[in-house]
């Protein structure tokens, strides 16, 4: 049954992007397939943080991974498309099961401090390999070539858009159907009491593990999608930040939700597009204009945190429950 | 067998950097469990003041003490303006909220003092002393770098081990109920913690900032290879936080050396991990048996 509803859920969610990517200017589509990407990668860290407990600062990292592969595969090696992101998927998947093994051992602020090490050192390989990692340069994509049925003026923003978004329902259906499998209720166990999850007969260490490599999958998926659509793989596009404003992508959209994962995307897309609006409104000097979007993007993180802790659907499911609008959920944080 | 004792030598005047930033964050997680991601932001705002103040008044010593000052009081402010309202919160909101002051914080500098690192100068001279003949890669800014780093921490351990206020703030950090049925008072005690954490920030910060400039963004990596050698010392552990940031400063320095600049992060990577596998809560943890 949850599978069923979880199509119909994809099927009219597709019919949606198809209609708003229709609609949308060249421009627009290009941040569509942004917010698409950013889901993917928020999606796969919200099943890690939200839903396994474990924290992670290197997922930029491993979208780096995955970008490199499809650079590698579709730039140098002429694979086509789909197989290259599948291709990214799979080699994500297996850097991040390495990574569980070890992120298994560890817990809360020496796991925090190993993913760091991972997302801060991992792009000095770019550098270190110039010939297979193209250095600072990085690697450049041929850009996709829309499909010939879809008429000579298609324009490939959107061509980009709508891979974004296949990719984007492709996580979406897997992940929502995970979430309400066994393989999430263990998750979720795991996450909220080690210890009875141990008695109860479940092996930690591998459910973390497997925890890992499902995030990874979905970083590595965003990453290929990010190189298709920026036609680029570069160290610069994957430092620290990136990894950091992913997590908080999923605390301010909400932890563990995949609908909280879709509000962290689009306020990681349109919240410096919108400050830089408000920047531009004011006529200010130099220095103060070029850092106001930067400061109030400082001021928005840590009042939300603050304000409202449980993020964006934490606090659109607080607001349903006193209108009325939903009897109250026993389970706050499994919502789809 | 020069080179050795040069990359020794540079290994330590960095290793002692690295502990005073390890410092401070250890400082901050024993008081209040969190992990100060904005610790790189607050001591580039205090080295900017005292870059000013040497700028204004042209003493070095004039902007040292302000800089140092400046970090009490910037450490006891985000304590009362921001922490305080993530008690009881999940620890992950916590990680979110210092992240934001960060990015506020290197936004403030960059509207102030502007996006282009600027120059500072060491207290003393960084020419090498001279060995036999020779410039060695350690000078009297080294010395005082080293000497200023142990003072700073052999005066915490005093502070904490004999006076009455240390043991105040042990005995918040180690049991916050029962410290206040005692009548400590629990959140002036973490005030004070974070205002000294962010002094030992502060004072890194100046003897690292004629290397790396003063910029907003210039310090990013000494919080990284300070978080690290926090993790490797054990996070608890104030000793551990110290020798973390000499094990760190030491082998990145002959990693650098040896096997060439490009693989410093790859190799504080590799070394962080290594240890970690064999001891999860860093090198000085007190084992504490979690059987799973």
């Amino acid at each position: 049954m949850t599978l069923l509803r979880n199509l119909a859920v994809t099927l009219a969610l597709a019919l949606g992007l198809l209609i708003v990517s229709l609609a949308l200017t060249p421009f627009n589509n290009l941040r569509l397939a942004s917010i698409a990407y950013y889901f993917v990668a928020l999606a796969g860290l919200t099943m890690l943080t939200g839903l396994n407990g474990q924290i992670s600062l290197g997922h930029g990292a491993l979208m780096a991974v995955g970008a490199y592969t499809v650079a590698i595969l579709v730039g140098r090696d002429g694979w086509a498309l789909v197989p290259a992101l599948v291709a990214a998927t799979v080699v994500t998947a297996l850097v991040g099961s390495l990574l569980g093994v070890v992120a298994a051992r560890l817990r809360g602020p020496y796991l925090a401090g190993a993913t760091l090490a991972f997302a801060v050192g991992l792009p000095g390989l770019a550098d270190r390999y110039p010939h297979a990692f193209g250095g600072e340069n990085g690697l450049i994509i041929p850009p996709p070539t829309p499909p010939s049925g879809l008429g000579s003026a298609f324009p490939l923003e959107r061509w980009e858009a709508w891979i974004a978004c296949v990719a984007a329902l492709i996580a979406f259906l897997a992940l929502s159907n995970l979430q309400h499998s066994r393989v999430g209720r263990v998750m979720r166990a795991v996450r909220d009491d080690e210890v009875a999850a141990q008695l109860s007969g479940l092996d930690v260490a591998r459910i973390q593990i497997v925890a890992f490599v499902v995030s990874a999958a979905c970083a590595g998926l965003a990453g290929g999608t990010l190189a298709v659509v920026t036609q680029l793989a570069a160290p610069g596009a994957f430092t620290l930040a990136l990894s950091l404003s992913l997590l908080t992508g999923i605390v301010l959209g909400g932890l563990g939700s995949l609908t909280g994962a879709l509000w962290g995307a689009i306020v990681l897309v349109m919240l410096p597009v919108w400050s830089d609006d408000i920047a531009n409104h004011f006529s200010l000097s130099n220095d103060v204009q070029s850092n106001l979007p930067l400061a109030l993007y400082g001021i928005v993180l840590m009042g939300v945190i603050v304000a409202a802790p449980e993020g964006i659907q934490g606090a659109l499911r607080r607001l349903g429950r006193r209108l009325g609008l939903r009897p109250s959920m026993s389970h706050k944080e499994e919502g789809a | 067998m020069s080179r050795f004792i040069d990359l020794t030598l540079n290994g330590i005047s960095n290793g002692m950097i690295y502990a005073a930033v390890a410092l401070s964050l250890v400082l901050i997680w024993r008081g209040t469990r969190i992990i100060n991601f904005a610790q790189g932001g607050m001591l580039m705002i205090t080295t900017f003041i005292a870059s000013s103040v040497i700028g204004s008044t042209g003493s070095y010593w004039v902007g040292f003490v302000v800089a140092l000052l400046s970090g009490l009081v910037l450490g006891a402010a985000v304590e009362r303006i921001l922490v305080r309202g993530l008690e009881g919160r999940p620890p992950l909101n916590a990680v979110i909220a210092t992240l934001g002051l960060l990015i506020f914080l290197q936004a403030v500098a960059g509207m102030i003092w502007g996006g282009t690192p600027r120059s500072f100068p060491p207290a003393f001279s960084i020419r090498g002393y001279e060995v036999s003949g020779r410039h060695v890669l350690f000078g009297p800014f080294d010395t005082f770098t080293v000497l200023a780093v142990l003072g700073m921490a052999g005066a915490l351990a005093l502070l904490f081990r004999g006076t009455g206020l240390g043991l105040q703030m042990r005995a918040a950090a180690f049991d916050p109920l029962s410290a206040r049925l005692q009548g400590v008072r629990v959140t002036r005690m973490y005030t004070v913690g974070w205002a000294l954490a962010a002094l030992s920030g502060s004072l890194a910060g100046l003897l690292v900032a004629p290397a790396v400039f003063v910029g907003p963004n210039t310090f990013d990596s000494i919080l990284v290879f300070a978080f690290t050698a926090a993790v490797l010392g054990g996070l608890d552990s104030p000793v551990g936080a110290v020798i973390g940031g000499l094990v760190l400063g030491l082998s990145l320095s002959y990693v650098s050396g040896y096997a060439g600049s490009s693989l410093v992060t790859l190799a504080a990577l590799a070394i962080l991990v290594a240890v970690l596998m064999v001891r999860p809560e860093g090198l000085f943890a007190v084992t504490r048996t979690r059987r799973i």
